[in-house]
């Protein structure tokens, strides 16, 4: 009854909402919604520079999505993508699990929590660029951690992390992790602190432990919003560029075992190879609209919640 | 009884100290790599060359002057960056809160199909429309322009989800209606009736915006190719590309750091809004 009144009266005033939408629609359009239809019209047409001169655009239909496919390297990207990715996110997650369920435990009463929570959150907001520059720097051969290191005796002589393949990929993982965590433990502890209380008081009068009630409650109630987590930390995971290409120099080294997808795409868009570069982005846009519709599926009952 | 009760006790403290001491390793682990920039940029080349110490010296501003001298445009870089960043923030947490409004209150034709087309272009990320938008801002005039990282922020489809969201249980409709009713036209109401109830959610996403603009590499990086128009972020790129060694290691870490410390300041000081904030969503990584 209440709603319909209100819809009645506002009636008159509806055009407005179409006035009101016109900034936002004349952007997306222009600056998002055009970009991406040439975007996927580029990736039909050869067209790149070779030297000074430019070569196509010629239709070549499915050609480039062929070579790009075929020829292994975008593969390979994928690849390093996806290592770094979970050498990050793994720790991610078991240490946000830990500081949420910590945060959110009534009987542990944890003190200055506010305090935690601020400086765990900082390095989300830290330029990835500059600090993957300050790593580089760091973990120079010449660099503090070096002589940290072997001033203490750990090592002999300077580790050179930048030409090691598991250092560079650890690296990369590393700061992924340091600058994401805080902002899993918060969403996760937001999951934790909206179960129903009564459920932890009824398993503890039970006589379960604290590790018990982590499985056997937190868990099982915290799916949707874990499952949240994973796949927007997996669609952020896909759009990984600064820190590699900052701390590599744009190279990917060693061996561009460290090449991530997007800097095969900048790589591209940098040269002006617009046809590969296009079948890239389509490709990456696939993948990302398939991650995201199973975030929509999932994720209505958290999104609720938060209302 | 008691004894049971004694163990239970024990258990949690043991559980608290742990927890502390986890807490505070995590700190550390968060907080050491800023600590290590600030001493190494307050030190000069050949303190640097000789190795770490914990303790500041006294180099900070002659750091400062020789890298406001150098060949990286720094201080135009920081510019550059806090405009971009500026006209952002405003930019998009005004014409988010128009464009929720426009879905929020009012009831037209097409309002489902668009408010469902706008939720279903959230996740697209900007780099694979990217190609299209270089071509696009070359056609148009805006290649190499600050304006071309600045208008594309008017359509945040992010920001609009947050917006709408907290329309949805902080904006009365009886507040806009009892406007109309005092003769207040559309725009008017929307500027003096909304946009200051909704002050604390435009804040939050001012600031997000400030931030993710500030530290945006991808799309600066391809659009700015003149010197005096990059952002910071291209700069710190341009360093790490730079002849490393020959470098002045003291002005890396100032740059580095004032690139960095600017958003810690303003953190320190909006924590309390930024972390409430989180739970709005979006991307991570």
């Amino acid at each position: 009854m209440e709603k319909k009144r209100k819809s009645h009266s506002v009636a008159r005033y509806n055009k407005w909402g179409y006035i009101f939408l016109i900034p936002f629609a004349a952007t997306y359009v222009v600056f998002q919604l055009i970009p991406l239809i040439t975007t996927i019209y580029n990736s039909f047409f050869e067209n790149y520079r070779s030297g000074l001169t430019i070569i196509g655009p010629n239709y070549v239909g499915l050609e480039n999505y062929k070579t790009l496919l075929g020829n292994g390297e975008l593969f390979s990207y994928f690849k390093n993508t996806m290592i770094m990715w979970v050498l990050g996110f793994v720790p991610q997650i078991i240490v946000s699990l830990l500081l949420g369920a910590w945060f959110s435990d009534p009987s542990l009463r944890l003190k200055c929590q506010r305090f935690f929570k601020t400086v765990i959150y900082l390095p989300n907001l830290i330029m990835a660029s500059a600090f993957a520059m300050l790593f580089f720097t760091l973990f120079a051969d010449g660099g503090p951690i070096n002589s940290i290191l072997v001033s203490l005796g750990i090592l002999d002589e300077p580790y050179q992390f930048m030409i090691h393949v598991g250092s560079v990929r650890g690296l990369v993982a590393f700061m992924n992790f340091i600058m994401w965590f805080g902002n899993t433990t918060i969403l996760l502890l937001a999951g934790m602190l909206g179960i129903d209380t009564s459920l932890y008081e009824a398993a503890q009068v039970d006589g379960a432990t604290a590790t018990q009630i982590f499985y056997r409650i937190t868990l099982p109630l915290l799916r949707p919003i874990l499952l949240y987590v994973l796949i927007t930390s997996l669609i952020g995971g896909l759009q990984m560029f600064d820190v590699p290409q900052v701390l590599t120099n744009a190279t990917g080294d060693p061996m561009r075992t460290s090449m991530t997808m997007i800097m095969y795409l900048n790589k591209h868009l940098y040269s002006k190879n617009y046809g590969m570069g296009g079948a890239l982005s389509v490709i990456l846009f696939i993948i990302t609209a398939i991650l995201s519709l199973i975030v929509f599926k999932t994720t209505a009952s958290p999104e609720k919640k938060e209302a | 009884m008691e004894k049971d009760n004694r163990k239970k006790g024990v258990n949690v403290g043991l559980r608290r100290a742990v927890a502390y001491l986890v807490l505070i390793l995590i700190t550390l682990l968060c907080l050491i790599w800023f600590y290590v920039l600030l001493i190494n940029s307050t030190r000069s080349n050949s303190e640097l060359i000789m190795g770490f110490t914990p303790f500041p010296s006294k180099y900070l501003v002659t750091n400062w002057v020789n890298v406001m001298h150098g060949s990286l445009p720094i201080v135009s870089g920081m510019i550059n960056s806090a405009i971009v960043a500026m006209c952002n923030a405003v930019l998009c947490t005004y014409f988010s809160t128009m464009t929720a409004y426009a879905v929020h209150s009012y009831d037209f034709k097409g309002k489902k199909p668009i408010a469902a087309f706008i939720l279903a272009v959230m996740m697209i990320p900007t780099q694979v429309t990217t190609l299209g938008f270089l071509q696009l801002i070359g056609k148009i005039g805006l290649e190499d322009k600050l304006l071309a990282l600045i208008l594309p922020s008017i359509a945040a489809p992010i920001t609009y989800f947050y917006m709408k969201q907290y329309m949805e249980s902080n904006l009365p409709s009886s507040l806009i209606e009892a406007a109309r009713i005092d003769g207040s036209g559309e725009f008017k109401t929307f500027n003096t009736i909304c946009i200051p109830l909704m002050k604390p959610a435009i804040a939050v996403q001012a600031i997000f915006t400030f931030v993710s603009s500030w530290n945006n590499y991808f799309t600066p990086a391809l659009v700015i190719h003149d010197d005096a128009k990059k952002t910071l972020p291209i700069l710190i790129a341009q360093l790490r590309g730079a002849d490393f060694l020959k470098f002045d290691m003291g002005q890396v870490y100032v740059t580095i750091a004032f690139s960095i410390f600017p958003v810690i300041i303003v953190y320190l000081f909006l924590s309390k809004y930024i972390v409430g904030g989180v739970t709005a969503g979006g991307v991570k990584g």
